[in-house]
C-alpha cells in the first residue's frame, strides 16, 4: 500500500497561540524577541508585524520603528515543541502516527484514514478547517513522501494535495528551500542560479553529491521517495487497539456504557481471535474542547471478557467528566498475555474456570481497595516469628518449602510486641504472674522456654526466650524475655500474641 | 391436627429451610466436619454451608480461639481443593498458624483494607463469587441490613461466610443462619503433667435458624474436633515449679 502523508504548517505558531489565549491580540501586531549577544531580535511575529516588515531575526528596536504600537513578549525556548506535542495529541483523532516537526510542523502518516473523512481532500478539509476554528493559521500538503508534503505544505501556492507518484512534477516548481537543506547549501544554489528545484532535478546524483554534498541529495531522493525516510511517532503505536468515534458527542452515563462496552467488545473479540488476554488497558477519551483523559485497569490474569473488562472500567466511569461531550473513545492494549482456555492450575484439585473466577474477583477488590492490599503469604525458612511468612502478590506462586506443622504458633500476633511487667521467680522459668494493660494475669501453666535468636545475617539482635503461658481464665498467652546474661541488662517481658 | 396436615407443615418447614440456605445434601456429597454432636443440631443433622455465620468476640483473646475454630471448620471446605479469602480491616492473624488447624495458610487470600466500611463491600463481592470455598469477614458493625445482603448474595452462590465481630459492644438482630461464640478455657493435661494442653474451647451457639442452641466444650486434638466430657476424678490444682 502506498504510504501518505500529510504535513502541516503553523506559519505563526507562538503568535497564534498567544492570539488564542488573548482576544485583543488578534488585531495588533506582535512579536516575539529572543536575547541575542546582549539585544533583542525577532524570532517570531503575527501577519501583520509581518505586513510591516518585520522579518525574523531583526532588532526589536527597529521592528518597533517599522511597526508602530507593535506587542513584543519574551520567548521561552522550548515552548514551540509544548506547543506542538499537545497538538500532535489532538491530531490523534486523524491518525495514530503523528510525528513533531520542529520547528513548526506536524507530520501524519495518513495512510489509510483518509477515506474515514470520505476522501483526502475531505480529510484535509476537515482538519485544517478545525485547527483554523481554534485559531491557527495553517497550511497543508499532503504526498507520498514525508518531503514532499513538507515542500508542499510551505512552498506550493496550489496543489496542496500530491497524487500518487506525482512527487517529481510537484516539486519542480518550488524553490530550493522546499528540500529542508542548510542556509549554506541555499546560498550556493542561489549563486549559481537554481531558484527552482527543476533545473536541478535531472542532474547527475554524483554531479549533485560533489558540489553540494551528501545531505542535498540524500533530501532531493527522500523527497522523490527514492530513499527511505522514516517517521518517528509521539506516542509508540500499540498493537492491540480500537477505537470508536461517535457522530455525536456523548454526556451521559448510559451513552459512554455503550461506547465504551462497544469498544471493549472489538478489542476482545480481536483479542479472542489470536489468543491472547489483556493484562492491562487505556481507556483514553476525547472531549470536543480537546483534552484528553485517560482510565487504567490491570488484570491478574490474561482476560479477555468484555464483561469482566468492563466492569473494571466502569468502576472508575465516576470519574470520567464529559463536560460538553467525548467524541472518541481509544482502548489500547497495554500489556497482553497469551491465554490458553485451559487456564493453569493454581489451586490443586480446583476446576479451571474457578481460577479465573478467582482473578476476577481479585481483579474488581483490587480496582477499589488496592492490589497492595491483597495479600498471600508464603512460608519463608526463618526462626523469627515476623519473618516466618512473607506477602506475595502473585497468585501463581507457590510454597518452596512446606509449612512447619509442629511449631505452636499464636493464632493472632502482636506487631510489635508489647511491653508487659512480668515478674518470675526463676531465673529461665516462666512468670508467674503479668500486667498487661492494667490487667492482671495469673498463670498456672506454662511450656517453654522456646529460644529464638536473631539471625546474625539479616540484623543483629540477641535472643528471646518464648513461653506459652495459660491463665486462670484459660487464656492463652505468648510472652517472651529478653536476654538476661548480658551483664547489667535486667530482663524484660513482652506479650507477643494470643493462641486460640 | 391429622397426620396429613403434620405432613404438610413439615414439607414446607423443609421448602422454607431451603430457601434460607439449608439444603440437604445429596448423601455422597455430606461434608463431615467432625463437629460431633453440634452438628446434630442443625436442619438436616448438617452443619450449614452455603450460609452466614456469625461469631461473636468481645476480647482479642476469644478473636484468636474464634480464629482457630473457623480455621477447624474451613479444613474441611478446602479440603476439595479451593481457595478462602479473609477479609478484614485491621489483622491481627498470623497465617503460620493456620497449619496447626490443618489449613494450608498460602490457599487463603488476604485482603486488608484501608478502610472499614469496604469491609462488607469485598466481602459481599467474595461471597457473589462461587468459585470461591469460604469467605470470613471481621468487622465490627453489622446492621440487620448488612447481614441480609450478605446472606442473600451467599444464597446465590452457595460461599460459605463467616462474620467475626470483634469488639462487639452490642448484640443486634441480624440474618445470619447461627450466632456463635468460642471462648478459650483451662486446658487439661494428664494428672501431674505441667505445661499447656491442646486448645481447649467453650463453643455456645447462641442462635440457630431451625435448630437447637447449646453449648459444648471441644478441643483440637489431632488435627479434628474433639468434644471433651468432664472426667469424674477432680484433679488437684498444682501449679509448677
Amino acid at each position: 500500500m502506498p504510504k501518505r502523508f500529510v504535513s502541516i504548517w503553523f506559519k505563526y505558531l507562538l503568535t497564534d497561540r498567544e492570539a488564542i489565549r488573548h482576544h485583543s491580540l488578534r488585531e495588533v501586531s506582535v512579536a516575539f524577541t529572543e536575547p541575542d549577544r546582549g539585544r533583542m531580535l525577532v524570532m517570531a511575529m503575527n501577519v501583520h508585524a509581518e505586513q510591516c516588515g518585520v522579518k525574523p531575526g531583526m532588532a526589536a528596536a527597529d521592528a518597533r520603528v517599522i511597526a508602530p504600537g507593535i506587542r513584543l513578549f519574551d520567548s521561552k525556548p522550548g515552548r514551540n515543541i509544548t506547543f506542538l506535542k499537545g497538538l500532535a495529541e489532538w491530531c490523534l483523532r486523524y491518525t495514530p502516527l503523528v510525528m513533531v516537526d520542529p520547528p513548526d510542523g506536524l507530520l501524519l502518516d495518513v495512510t489509510g484514514c483518509t477515506h474515514l473523512k470520505g476522501g483526502e481532500a475531505e480529510f484535509l478539509k476537515d482538519l485544517v478547517s478545525r485547527l483554523r476554528t481554534i485559531g491557527y493559521t495553517v497550511r497543508p500538503g499532503m504526498a507520498d513522501t514525508i518531503g514532499c508534503a513538507w515542500a508542499v505544505a510551505r512552498c506550493a501556492g496550489t496543489g496542496l494535495i500530491v497524487p500518487p507518484g506525482g512527487q517529481r512534477n510537484a516539486l519542480m516548481p518550488l524553490p530550493p528551500a522546499s528540500l529542508r537543506l542548510g542556509d549554506d547549501i541555499l546560498v550556493k544554489l542561489n549563486q549559481l542560479g537554481f531558484y527552482q528545484v527543476g533545473s536541478f532535478i535531472h542532474l547527475p546524483k554524483s554531479v549533485l553529491k560533489r558540489r553540494f554534498g551528501g545531505n542535498m541529495v540524500l533530501r532531493l531522493y527522500q523527497a522523490l521517495g527514492q530513499e527511505a525516510e522514516f517517521l518517528l511517532p509521539l506516542k509508540e503505536p500499540v498493537p492491540y487497539s480500537e477505537r470508536i468515534a461517535l457522530l455525536e458527542p456523548v454526556r451521559t452515563r448510559p451513552a459512554i456504557e455503550n461506547a465504551v462496552h462497544t469498544v471493549i467488545d472489538q478489542l476482545c473479540k480481536r483479542l479472542y481471535g489470536e489468543g491472547l488476554g489483556l493484562r492491562s488497558a487505556t481507556l483514553t477519551y476525547l472531549r470536543i474542547d480537546g483534552k484528553s483523559f485517560q482510565l487504567i485497569i490491570g488484570t491478574n490474569h490474561p482476560s479477555q471478557r468484555t464483561d469482566h473488562i468492563f466492569k473494571l472500567f466502569a468502576l472508575q466511569f465516576d470519574q470520567i467528566a464529559p463536560a460538553l461531550g467525548i467524541e472518541l473513545f481509544i482502548i489500547d492494549a497495554i500489556q497482553t498475555e497469551p491465554a490458553s482456555d485451559k487456564q493453569s492450575l493454581i489451586w490443586n484439585g480446583k476446576p479451571a474456570a474457578d481460577s479465573e473466577q478467582v482473578a476476577e474477583l481479585l481483579d474488581n477488590v483490587g480496582a477499589r481497595v488496592g492490589n497492595v492490599n491483597i495479600h498471600r503469604y508464603l512460608p519463608q525458612e526463618h526462626h523469627l516469628p515476623e519473618r516466618a511468612a512473607a506477602p506475595t502478590a502473585n497468585l501463581s506462586d507457590i510454597p518452596e518449602s512446606d509449612w512447619p506443622e509442629d511449631l505452636t504458633r499464636p493464632m493472632q500476633l502482636l506487631a510489635p510486641p508489647e511491653p508487659i511487667e512480668a515478674m518470675a521467680l526463676t531465673p529461665d522459668y516462666a512468670p508467674r504472674q503479668f500486667i498487661y494493660r492494667g490487667q492482671r494475669h495469673i498463670i498456672v501453666n506454662a511450656d517453654g522456654p522456646e529460644r529464638i535468636s536473631h539471625e546474625w545475617w539479616v540484623e543483629d539482635g540477641g535472643y528471646r526466650d518464648y513461653y506459652v503461658a495459660e491463665d486462670e481464665e484459660g487464656m492463652r498467652y505468648w510472652l517472651f524475655g529478653t536476654p538476661n546474661d548480658l551483664s547489667g541488662q535486667t530482663r524484660r517481658w513482652f506479650i507477643h500474641g494470643y493462641f486460640a | 391436627m391429622t397426620n396429613q396436615q403434620e405432613q404438610i407443615i413439615a414439607r414446607l418447614r423443609n421448602d422454607i429451610a431451603g430457601w434460607e440456605g439449608f439444603r440437604p445434601l445429596p448423601p455422597g456429597e455430606r461434608q463431615e466436619f467432625g463437629l460431633g454432636p453440634i452438628e446434630s443440631v442443625f436442619p438436616n443433622q448438617t452443619f450449614p454451608t452455603g450460609a452466614l455465620h456469625e461469631f461473636i468476640s468481645t476480647r482479642p483473646e476469644f478473636t484468636a480461639a474464634i480464629g482457630g475454630f473457623i480455621a477447624g471448620i474451613i479444613q474441611t471446605l478446602l479440603a476439595h481443593g479451593g481457595v478462602c479469602v479473609w477479609v478484614s480491616y485491621t489483622r491481627r492473624i498470623y497465617p503460620p498458624a493456620l497449619k496447626r488447624f490443618g489449613v494450608d495458610p498460602d490457599r487463603i487470600i488476604f485482603i486488608d483494607v484501608q478502610r472499614e466500611k469496604d469491609v462488607l463491600w469485598a466481602t459481599e463481592e467474595a461471597l457473589k463469587c462461587s468459585g470461591i470455598a469460604a469467605v470470613i469477614c471481621e468487622t465490627r458493625q453489622l446492621t440487620f441490613m448488612d447481614s441480609r445482603r450478605l446472606q442473600l448474595a451467599t444464597e446465590q452462590s452457595h460461599v460459605t461466610g463467616f462474620i467475626l465481630r470483634k469488639d462487639a459492644r452490642q448484640v443486634n438482630t441480624t440474618a445470619c443462619a447461627a450466632r456463635w461464640t468460642v471462648k478459650p478455657i483451662r486446658s487439661k493435661l494428664r494428672p501431674g503433667m505441667p505445661g499447656v494442653g491442646f486448645p481447649r474451647w467453650q463453643v455456645d451457639l447462641l442462635k440457630v435458624k431451625n435448630g437447637q442452641p447449646g453449648s459444648w466444650t471441644l478441643e483440637w486434638k489431632r488435627k479434628q474436633f474433639t468434644q471433651v466430657t468432664e472426667q469424674a476424678f477432680t484433679e488437684k490444682v498444682k501449679r509448677y515449679a
